[in-house]
């Protein structure tokens, strides 16, 4: 419930900011004997499970941590004992893994939102009605993409419950608090990354009222 | 209410079938040209939708809006995409997109021995039932304006 986060990108598809508001990304542990029933895979550096969703662990979940030490990448963060060697070793069982959903990186952030760049330039080409604009608003079953453009090409994104309501508002306000705080900030150059902290706290404050105000009304 | 326009794909991103009723602007690039648009957009929409989320997602994308248009997406399990363009006022057609597929294709296109899987619709039988159908519809206008 709620609002989990917010982008804004720049008229080129450049993220110049991103807030996580609510993280409540799933994660299941379990304790497993040996053999293990899971197969696991590895993709770009990261422990994921490729077979044999159980318990809350899904396909492509990856590993976080082996008996309570969390991973960077495959290795364990304390040591950097590669955890795929750890797993095979049958004397190292039973074994605590925990697995979750994987935290977007910074790069994975930029591209996605260069991504949504794209799919709404190309959203409003493959329109059949005339004059439309780009995509608006996305819908999935486990969430909601509200995107407002402005006159000058900048796009707020909010990412929100299904349910939430309000949306359109808050993105309007995030308008306001993005001229007021970086674009009259006299250190802010345009089309950058913000950096500001009464950006920040201005932000975050709007967000939690539009919040409970759009609890309130479903 | 109204409905633009209807694409069928199956898993390789061929396009089955296209039709359009109420249709208003045609894009200035090829018919088929169109198709592989409309194919990729889908396809890094899925992409972009299962990476950005915060939770573990079921059946994923279901639509988005424009300020103009509407465009609603069912993807049955065997990889078949149905997508069928509506204007703003329509609400969830998951279900008609859903019947297309189980009383109009499986029954017209699968059950039919003439009709080669994975080759563009020729049926006139298909098209028939499936315009009868799509008509008949409490989203489709009852008259053109």
């Amino acid at each position: 419930m709620g609002i989990f986060s917010v982008y804004i990108i720049n008229k080129a598809g450049g993220l110049i900011y991103q807030y996580d508001h609510i993280s409540q990304r799933p994660e299941a542990e379990k304790t497993f004997s040996y053999p293990l029933e899971l197969v696991l895979k590895l993709v770009d550096d990261k422990i994921v499970v490729a077979f044999g969703e159980r318990d809350g662990i899904k396909v492509g979940h990856t590993l976080l941590a082996v008996n309570g030490i969390s991973l960077e990448g495959r290795y364990l963060q304390t040591d950097g004992q590669d955890a795929m060697e750890i797993i095979a070793a049958p004397e190292n069982y039973p074994i605590n893994l925990k697995f979750g959903r994987t935290r977007l990186t910074t790069n994975e952030r930029i591209m996605l939102a260069s991504m949504f760049h794209s799919l709404f330039a190309i959203g409003s080409q493959l329109s059949p009605e005339h004059h439309s604009s780009g995509i608006e608003v996305l819908e999935t079953d486990g969430f909601k993409l509200q995107c407002y453009q402005t006159m000058t090409g900048i796009k707020f994104i909010v990412i929100a419950d299904p349910k939430q309501t309000g949306v359109e508002v808050l993105l309007r306000k995030m308008y306001e608090v993005y001229s007021d705080f970086a674009l009259k900030n006299p250190f802010y150059s345009l089309d950058m990354p913000i950096r500001c902290d009464l950006f920040d706290t201005n932000l975050q404050q709007v967000i939690e009222t539009s919040e409970r105000q759009g609890i309130g009304n479903v | 209410m109204t409905v633009y326009s209807l694409y069928v794909f199956d898993r390789t991103g061929t396009c089955l079938y296209y039709t359009e009723w109420n249709r208003k602007k045609h894009s200035d690039i090829a018919r088929d040209e169109e198709f592989k648009l409309m194919y990729g957009m889908i396809y890094s929409i899925k992409s972009f939708v299962n990476r950005i989320s915060p939770t573990d997602l079921k059946d994923g994308f279901l639509n988005f809006k424009t300020n103009r248009y509407k465009l609603n997406f069912y993807e049955t399990a065997s990889g078949m995409k149905f997508i069928m363009t509506t204007d703003l006022t329509v609400g969830n057609i998951r279900d008609v997109l859903h019947q297309i597929y189980s009383n109009i294709y499986l029954e017209y296109v699968v059950r039919n021995p003439l009709c080669e899987l994975g080759q563009p619709i020729s049926s006139e039988l298909f098209h028939t039932k499936l315009d009868e159908y799509v008509r008949g519809l409490p989203i489709f206008p009852t008259r053109i304006s």
